[in-house]
């Protein structure tokens, strides 16, 4: 099956939101996929609780004539102009009660926007793979997918705006909020603190959510270094400076800020500036016809992530004069961009957190002393396999960058676990092939109806 | 999607479980007190990024190996298994 549209977005978080209804509304015909159940991404996760600006968003998209493929994964760019994308075989279709349905489908573009979002960082510590130890988003996203919290002992802990946000909503949930530990100083929070009054609606907000934990809890230079347990977690050692103390606990969220999903840019072979991907002020990439906007450009939150939607959106459908009053207003923003990078930067001595038996690669259960005896990325992968399961490097990936300084070398298709039969797929039926000549060539400003 | 807000049951390793509309098979499992998979060590794994990325979820969903399970929201009569190894023959994705 291969259908066609003038503009694909890829991921329906608020930057991917926001270009497809920016590109609808200019009167493209425009497609949105996503490899999550609902759309929103991960901060407006379960529409029902999303904040009143998040509503207003996802009611505009629903007002357009928008294709939304929710359940689909980007497995492959099979040739210019094309992306190939898999459904998760497990999820239901709508109406009918029950899958399994397996299906797979090329999406032929004029116009990429890329929206694929960021994942948190994870450290390797001794404990760290026992269940019930999850990411601080990565908790927050179970308790928004159904997770009952109420009553539990929760121990929120690792780097960034994320994890007071978390703590907040988890106590709001009737979670018991132990601590939440901030790995970077108080004086490096002081520093971002003092440019965020440039922004007085994030301080306020960062007061508020202290608030709600209550402030004796917040603590900095603050870090786990075991979690306890055998089947299950049952405690964790945290460390601040020269004091270590033990608390019992049912979860431990910990998350060392994010890190951009670069995956499909880098098969793309979009140019990356410091790990991110590079696009000039109106979202453009290197790659001809191909965008890219919100955190993968660099991590700056939900508003910077609709600007540059909004950009991304209006530029990809032609409207460059509109793209350019927001491409000023989105300049004033990267400040904030910079201010959280330097207020996330991980302390040095989290390096030394994982022993010689500590599991970094939680796919293949590879362990720290292993990889110690590795030279480098490659070498890690093909003396140990780490980074060659499931996750392909996602998860240890971000974590030997930080512990060893190796960076991804190079990245082949496909880009998530494919079904053979889907790798597999039979070259396309004549009439799409005709259509490849017009892909790669100039973008028609022509408005065409939806296909 | 206008269904009732009727509750959904599913099974997890073959006991009954009553969840909300919009629950994640994930929450389910968890709410069942499984562990998701089985580690290539032998190690008991449960979520850990919650959106996609980890592929600790992972269960076995009407008889499919491998489904995440973070991502897909439970619909009547699902049959989950958890605990499945590690072994991924269904996946071609060893990259290089």
């Amino acid at each position: 099956m291969t259908e066609s549209f003038d503009i694909l977005v890829v991921g329906a978080g608020p930057a991917g939101i926001a270009a497809a209804v920016r590109a609808a509304e200019a009167g493209r015909s425009v497609a949105l996929l996503d490899d999550n159940p609902a759309a929103g991404g991960q901060i407006w996760r379960s529409g029902a609780h999303a904040p009143a600006h998040a509503r207003a968003w996802l009611a505009r998209l629903e007002s357009r004539d928008v294709l939304r493929k929710q359940g689909w994964r980007v497995i492959d760019c099979p040739e210019a102009g094309v992306v190939r994308a898999e459904r998760n075989p497990g999820q239901p279709l709508p109406g009918t009660g029950k899958g399994p349905i397996e299906q797979i489908a090329d999406f032929r573009y004029q116009r990429l926007i890329l929206a694929t979002g960021a994942r948190e960082r994870f450290l390797p510590f001794p404990g760290w793979t026992l269940p019930n130890v999850m990411g601080a988003g990565g908790l927050d996203a179970m308790v928004r997918g159904g997770l009952p919290i109420g009553g539990k002992r929760v121990v929120v802990a690792g780097t960034g705006p994320l994890l007071l946000a978390v703590a907040a909503h988890l106590a709001q949930r009737g979670a018991k909020i132990l601590a939440v530990c901030e790995q970077a100083s108080m004086g490096r929070l002081m520093s971002f603190g003092t440019r965020m009054l440039s922004e007085p609606g994030k301080l306020w907000q960062g007061l508020g959510y202290s608030l709600a934990i209550g402030p004796m809890r917040f603590k900095t230079g603050c870090w786990p270094v075991m979690a306890h347990g055998q089947d299950r977690l049952r405690a964790v050692t945290l460390r601040q400076g020269a004091k270590r103390w033990v608390i019992e606990c049912d979860y431990l969220a910990c998350g060392f800020h994010l890190v951009p999903n670069t995956e499909l840019a880098a098969l793309l072979g979009c140019r990356m500036q410091d790990g991110f991907v590079a696009t000039d002020g109106q979202m453009r990439t290197s790659v001809p016809n191909v965008f890219c906007a919100g955190e993968p450009t660099g991590i700056g939150g939900v508003d910077v992530s609709l600007l540059e939607g909004e950009i991304a959106g209006l530029a990809a459908a032609g409207r460059v004069d509109h793209a350019r009053e927001l491409a000023d207003k989105r300049h004033a923003r990267r400040g904030f961009v910079r201010a959280l990078r330097q207020a996330c930067a991980l302390d040095p001595q989290l390096r030394s957190l994982a022993a010689d038996d500590t599991l970094v690669c939680r796919c293949e259960d590879v362990g720290y002393g292993r990889l110690r005896e590795c030279s480098s990325w490659r070498e890690a992968k093909l003396h140990t396999r780490c980074g060659m399961g499931s996750c392909q490097g996602r998860i240890c990936g971000a974590a030997a960058e930080f512990l060893f300084g190796w960076g991804a070398e190079s990245i082949r298709p496909p880009i998530f676990p494919a079904r053979v039969a889907s790798l597999a797929m039979l070259p396309q039926q004549p009439a799409t092939v005709s259509g490849s000549r017009e892909a790669a060539g100039e973008v028609s400003h022509t408005i065409k109806e939806t296909a | 999607m206008h269904e009732k807000k009727q509750d959904i049951s599913l099974t997890v390793n073959g006991a009954a479980v009553t969840v909300s509309p919009g629950t994640t098979v994930a929450a389910a499992v968890a709410m069942a007190g499984a562990a998701t998979r089985t580690s290539v060590s032998g190690e008991p794994r449960g979520p850990l990024c919650g959106m996609g990325i980890c592929f600790e979820c992972r269960v076995t969903i009407d008889g499919i190996p491998h489904q995440r399970s973070c991502q897909i929201l439970c619909a009547p009569g699902l049959a989950v298994t958890t605990g499945s190894g590690a072994v991924a023959p269904m996946e071609a994705a060893r990259t290089p």
